[in-house]
């Protein structure tokens, strides 16, 4: 199909090397079944293993000075960029007309795509998918980076997919491509939620715009959870695999302190791997903890009393800190910000954001919350047994129902009505409460507070179910401060 | 209000543009259905003057509290501006993180708005003119909350000078399309934006000239004010696009919590809570917030207007027990004020005592009657042996009232010192017998006389045992509450104050007289080692009390003593409830059931009661209704209780009965009263189904007796068609008062929804 629809084009038609792309992806779909492992993969356009071993990629019709400095910039992942480049062949020749690129969160994925991009200065577009609220944002983005702002300007008001390739078709017509144009589309999990003709449009873009264009679609997850039942064309796959720790270890050692000496902070590196690489193994929060401990690690050396090479001592001194640190900041609970400032002044108790649970209720507020939890969690049957002062011997096993055997809490809060709430609310509570308006106003406060979720629709007036969303800590803290027993209640723990 | 719909719906009134303009007519509102109207100009003001200068205390109490958090907050958001522009190694590597600012601001979400109100006043006078502030309902989609934020932050800009007047044009035809609204656009107004600030002159820059050289870029401060309301959802993609973005655009967040600072990490996954610096802001809670309310508005002699107990009771259980919130309390307060100037006529002497003096010279013959009428001023009669003369002399009695007046000031002068010391005294005893808040004791003694009460005795004794450096220290905090105070009696009080101080200190001086006490002390209890027999043992231990008491006081506790008579006798001076001061109706407003009625509206009970009994609601409505055109056998009137905001959709269909009285004696349903209220009646004594026929049937007899037909006729209790139709309309209205609903079990039964029968 989009072989014809090439050779209707007027630009230099590139020649595919079909079987090269088949191989290519044999090979990849042979990866994603067995663990990754340095493959190589004869380039298109020549360029022997050896020159790749050295991290040096060779590509004709690209200014070598240029493709030395882009190889720089991807240490550890010159596998993947050559064979990405040798799939985008040379700028002039049309490119497969869509990539999907997939591999965990920062295993270099956009940083290659990017850097390509920017330093071979391809043109391009980079859109991310979390960004375009509505198409019409997307189109927009491509248009106006493709063929400038007058171009966008005559999508209509709210564009549909064949507006966007009427006009795109028009432009480049005018202005046909020199280079093969790309749009690298990030965070491309999102096109699933998109329309449902977008992501097979997307993939058949150059057949449909006829134009030297190619989408590379970048994802966290595989392309089988992408493929619609209707079927579509099928991009090309590539896998960037993680990180191996000696790969982490490379990368991280590259962005040292100007004021201390390569060895010096790639032995710390060596360091905070081996407390932090059982745990995680993201590039990017890897890189965040290197940052906020180095000026510990370097306290020592710097006031005098370590040498750089010591390195039994340096790890001596840092060993403690980085524990905290992975039980503190790794987590979020404290920010980096107040890492620092605790570093400074060496106030061990710093409260997390989880510490902080507490929360202060109305009085009447509290008795709701805790008539919820107990409608939440108890089978409605038992309410006679809890709240009726006369309810007679009933043992447990009584009502034992066969699956009732499992705790209500392992099976979480099962929503109840608002009829049932209330007349429990009354049976906990131990004054007379008038039903005033404040108290159902209540109600719908603690479901804005997200204490309790509202399970029916919104719309439904009559009778609304709740679902009660706290946690038994939670509820016990706050039972405790009106001297109720909540456990006497509960029928788990009959 | 009243639609023409019979459906059962939800119907819009909007306001009219005309409302806009109240103040002209607020006067008038006032007057209207006033009692005394002669009074009512003077008393209009000064309801005026004491309300705004309550609002000015409050506002200005809000900002007094609320500067701590603000300010640490400034400073969070210049430090996190300051840091960005530095260059050294470890900023530059967090530099993609977005700092942000949890604030927790307590439950009392009512509150928050004036409390963010100023937080963005302060953030645009001092640190940068780019703040927006986003309520969740009104960011229901990302699309939503990006349009919001772009808004706000140009066109705030754009309202701050007028050389950019095109640019609001600009924006404004920016923003119809909607495609413009990404944060793209946003960066590049942004980045416009400072160039041109950083181009133009200082001289010109006139509201953000605070935006010096070090901040030539002020960050963009994005305010969500109610962050457990947000969709989860909408707030990752948000703080996703946003780090895109930090790098070009220094954004920074506040998030507004409700309740605890882990909801973050509940809404939020570690993902995008990794692309946040958080930083915590812990509010004052509010409890603290209302005693320091009550302590400036309430607690004080400057304002004349005074609660009741019942009625300070009231709003305080509001706050406790439903919503924490001071607005709240604050509009009760307002409320109370307004409402006891509206309803008292004599409340134009609730003022300061000068003005007071005056107004009294200004009062009517009719006011001066009603001054004799009041309790307080009978019971003060009584004691008085004079009275023919007050009851006839007009001058005399005015003359007597300025002396009254001046006592009631007098009264309230000494009242709130002695109360902060006797506070002071107990708050710290154990188990709080006279309550740990002040407005706890305010209560007690506002009730009754507080020195008759068992609690204040026990805290008497619990005083009579305290040591020495602990009463010492308390006597000074006593003794500094009644420094500032200008009044003859207290003065004269701390003066004795401070004599039984400077004795106390001089006993530090004088010898130690221990060790007798010690020996007497220890003498039974050695004896006591010998004993095992129980008897002998209770014999012990009384000689041993008797011992004790009839034991030789030290010189300390001799003075201990004499300090607690002391405080005892001021208490007894001057912490009589109000109800005891002739006069006290002027200033204090007592009808709790009116606040709460309209604080605290009860739906549900004023359903039922009108149903119940319809003749407390009729007699009202056929009174208002002479004037009105009674020719029709049947009048459609609106019920509206007091509380008529919460409800005004039942209606009722009256007949207007001319001799029959709707009351009668044993509470049963008179057959005379609305249709709707008989059909109530009868579906009480039903059970969870009712059978609709039987009570039709049912309906019939009651109506029929009514007409006044035979009982003994054929046709009687018979279904005409007009009944028929009357008792299905009262059917559908009890429907639509949620009373019965239709159900599924049997096709000609209805479903009852209340329990309890008659």
């Amino acid at each position: 199909m989009h072989q014809s629809a090439e050779n209707e084009t007027c630009a230099p038609a590139k020649s595919y090397p079909r079987k090269v792309v088949f191989s290519i992806c044999a090979h990849i779909q042979q990866r994603e079944m067995s663990p990754p492992e340095p493959v190589f993969v004869t380039p298109a356009g020549g360029g022997s293993e050896q020159s790749w071993m050295a991290g040096l990629l060779e590509h004709p019709g690209y200014d070598e000075e240029r493709l030395r400095r882009v190889s720089e910039q991807l240490s550890c992942r010159e596998v993947q960029a050559g064979l990405l480049l040798s799939l985008m062949g040379q700028p002039q020749q049309y490119c497969y007309p869509s990539l999907f690129i997939y591999g965990h969160r920062a295993s270099g994925k956009s940083h290659v795509v990017n850097v390509f991009m920017k330093d071979l200065e391809l043109p391009h577009v980079t859109v991310s998918c979390v960004e375009c609220v509505s198409v019409a944002l997307l189109f927009e983005k491509v248009l106006r980076s493709f063929f400038g702002c007058d171009a966008a300007s005559l999508l209509p008001r709210s564009p549909s997919l064949s507006d966007f390739v009427r006009i795109y078709r028009q432009q480049s017509s005018q202005s046909p491509a020199k280079q093969t144009r790309y749009i690298v589309m990030e965070k491309a999990e999102l096109l699933r939620d998109a329309d449902v003709n977008l992501l097979p449009a997307l993939l058949r873009l150059q057949e449909l715009v006829k134009d030297n264009v190619s989408v590379i679609l970048l994802s966290e997850i595989v392309w089988d959870k992408f493929r619609p039942n209707t079927g579509c064309f099928e991009p090309l796959l590539l896998h960037f695999p993680d990180y191996s720790k000696g790969e982490l270890q490379q990368i991280l050692s590259t962005d040292r302190h100007p004021s201390y000496s390569a060895e010096f902070y790639s032995s710390y590196i060596n360091i905070l791997l081996g407390v932090f690489y059982p745990v995680c193994r993201d590039l990017r929060e890897l890189r965040h903890l290197a940052a906020l401990n180095f000026s510990k690690f370097c306290e020592p050396v710097a006031a005098g009393k370590v040498k750089e090479m010591d390195t039994h001592k340096l790890w001596k001194n840092i060993e403690p800190h980085l524990k905290k640190a992975m039980q503190t900041v790794y987590l979020r609970e404290v920010s980096s910000l107040q890492w620092e400032q605790m570093e400074e002044h060496e106030s061990g108790a710093l409260r997390g954001l989880s510490a902080h649970t507490h929360v202060e209720l109305p009085y009447y507020s509290k008795f709701l919350l805790i008539a919820a939890y107990l409608a939440s969690y108890n089978p409605a049957r038992t309410d006679k047994r809890f709240f009726l002062k006369h309810h007679g011997k009933i043992r447990k096993t009584n009502f034992l129902k066969k699956n009732e055997k499992t705790s209500n809490h392992l099976l979480g809060p099962k929503p109840f009505p608002l009829d049932r709430l209330l007349a429990v609310f009354y049976s906990v509570v131990d004054s007379r409460v008038a039903p005033t308006a404040s108290i159902f106003s209540q109600i719908s406060s603690l479901v804005t507070l997200q204490l309790l979720t509202l399970v029916s629709h919104d719309d439904q007036l009559d009778t609304p179910k709740y679902k009660c969303a706290v946690s038994l800590d939670f509820i016990s803290a706050i039972s405790r401060t009106v001297n109720f027993d909540i456990v006497k209640y509960l029928y788990d723990f009959l | 209000m009243a639609t023409s719909s019979f459906s059962r719906g939800c119907f819009v009134f909007k306001p009219s543009a005309k409302k806009k303009k109240m103040a002209v007519g607020l006067e008038r509102y006032f007057t209207h259905g006033c009692e005394g109207s002669e009074s009512s100009e003077v008393r209009f003001k000064i309801c005026l003057d004491l309300w705004n200068k309550v609002k000015m205390e409050t506002e200005a109490l809000q900002d007094e509290l609320n500067r701590n958090i603000l300010d640490s907050l400034l400073e969070f958001t210049r430090k996190c501006s300051s840091t960005r522009d530095h260059s050294d190694w470890a900023s530059q590597m967090r530099a993609s993180e977005i700092p942000t600012a949890a604030l927790v601001l307590g439950v009392n979400v009512p509150d928050h708005d004036m409390t963010f109100q100023s937080l963005s006043d302060l953030l645009r006078h001092s640190v940068t003119p780019h703040v927006a502030s986003l309520q969740a309902k009104e960011c229901a989609a990302l699309k939503h909350l990006m349009k919001r934020v772009l808004e706000r932050l140009m066109s705030t800009v754009v309202a701050v000078g007028d050389e950019e007047e095109e640019e609001l044009q600009q924006t404004d035809t920016e923003l119809q399309k909607s495609v413009h609204c990404s944060l793209t656009a946003l960066c590049d107004w942004y980045i416009s934006k400072t160039k041109k600030s950083s181009c133009s002159t200082p001289g010109k820059k006139r509201s953000s000239s605070v935006v010096d050289g070090q901040h030539q870029q002020p960050p963009v401060v994005i305010i969500f004010k109610d962050l457990e309301a947000f969709n989860p959802r909408v707030l990752q993609d948000f703080i996703l696009i946003c780090s895109r973005y930090i790098q070009r655009l220094p954004l920074m967040f506040i998030f507004g919590i409700a309740t605890s600072p882990s909801t973050i990490q509940h809404m939020l996954p570690n993902s995008v809570s990794s692309l946040l610096c958080i930083e915590l802001f812990q509010s004052l809670s509010c409890t603290q917030h209302l005693t320091t309310v009550i302590d400036k508005l309430i607690l004080t002699s400057s304002f004349p207007f005074k609660l009741s107990g019942k009625v300070m009771q009231v709003l305080v259980s509001i706050f406790l027990y439903h919503d924490f919130s001071v607005r709240n309390f604050i509009k009760g307060l307002q409320l109370a004020l307004l409402e006891h100037f509206h309803s008292q006529p004599l409340s134009s002497l609730c003022c300061r005592k000068n003005e007071a003096r005056l107004n009294v010279q200004q009062l009517g013959p009719a006011d001066l009657e009603r001054i004799r009428q009041l309790p307080s001023f009978k019971r003060y009669l009584k004691e008085q042996e004079e009275q023919d003369n007050l009851m006839t002399d007009d001058a005399h009695l005015k003359d007597l009232c300025q002396k009254l007046i001046k006592d009631l000031h007098k009264y309230h002068k000494n009242y709130y010192p002695i109360l902060r010391c006797l506070h002071c005294l107990t708050s710290s005893l154990p188990r709080y017998p006279l309550g740990k808040q002040i407005r706890e004791l305010h209560l007690i003694c506002l009730e009754k006389n507080v020195w008759e009460s068992e609690d204040y005795q026990s805290a008497m004794k619990l005083l009579k045992m305290l040591a020495k450096d602990e009463l010492i220290s308390l006597l000074q905090t006593c003794a500094e509450v009644l420094q500032p105070v200008r009044s003859k009696k207290m003065k004269n009080a701390l003066v004795q104050l401070e004599e039984l101080l400077a004795k106390l200190k001089l006993l530090d001086a004088a010898a130690e007289v221990g060790p007798s006490v010690e020996e007497n002390l220890t003498s039974p209890v050695r004896n006591l080692q010998k004993k095992t027999d129980l008897f002998q043992l209770q014999k012990m231990l009384l000689e041993m009390n008797e011992s004790r008491r009839s034991k030789r006081m030290s010189p300390f506790e001799i003075l201990r003593n004499e300090a607690v008579e002391f405080v005892d006798s001021l208490v007894k001076n001057h912490l009589s409830p109000p109800e005891s001061k002739p006069l006290y109706e002027v200033c204090y407003y007592t009808s709790s059931a009116t606040v709460r009625r309209h604080l605290n509206a009860t739906p549900r009970t004023s359903i039922q009661a009108a149903l119940s009994s319809p003749y407390s609601y009729i007699q009202e409505l056929k009174e208002r209704g002479n004037d009105r055109r009674m020719g029709s056998d049947s009048v459609l009137v609106v019920l509206v209780d007091q509380n008529q905001a919460v409800y005004c959709g039942v209606k009722f269909t009256l007949r207007l009965s001319a001799n029959n009285s709707l009351k009668t004696e044993d509470g049963t349903v008179s057959n005379a009263a609305p249709d709707i209220c008989i059909a109530y009646k009868l579906h009480l004594e039903c059970g969870r189904l009712i059978n609709l026929y039987d009570w039709l049937e049912a309906y019939s007899t009651v109506v029929s007796a009514a007409e006044g037909s035979n009982p003994d006729s054929d046709g009687f209790g018979k279904v005409d068609e007009v009944k028929h139709a009357r008792f299905i309309r009262a059917v559908s209205e009890l429907e639509f008062l949620g009373f019965i609903k239709a159900t599924r079990k049997k096709t000609d039964h209805v479903a009852r929804l209340t329990w309890g029968g008659c």
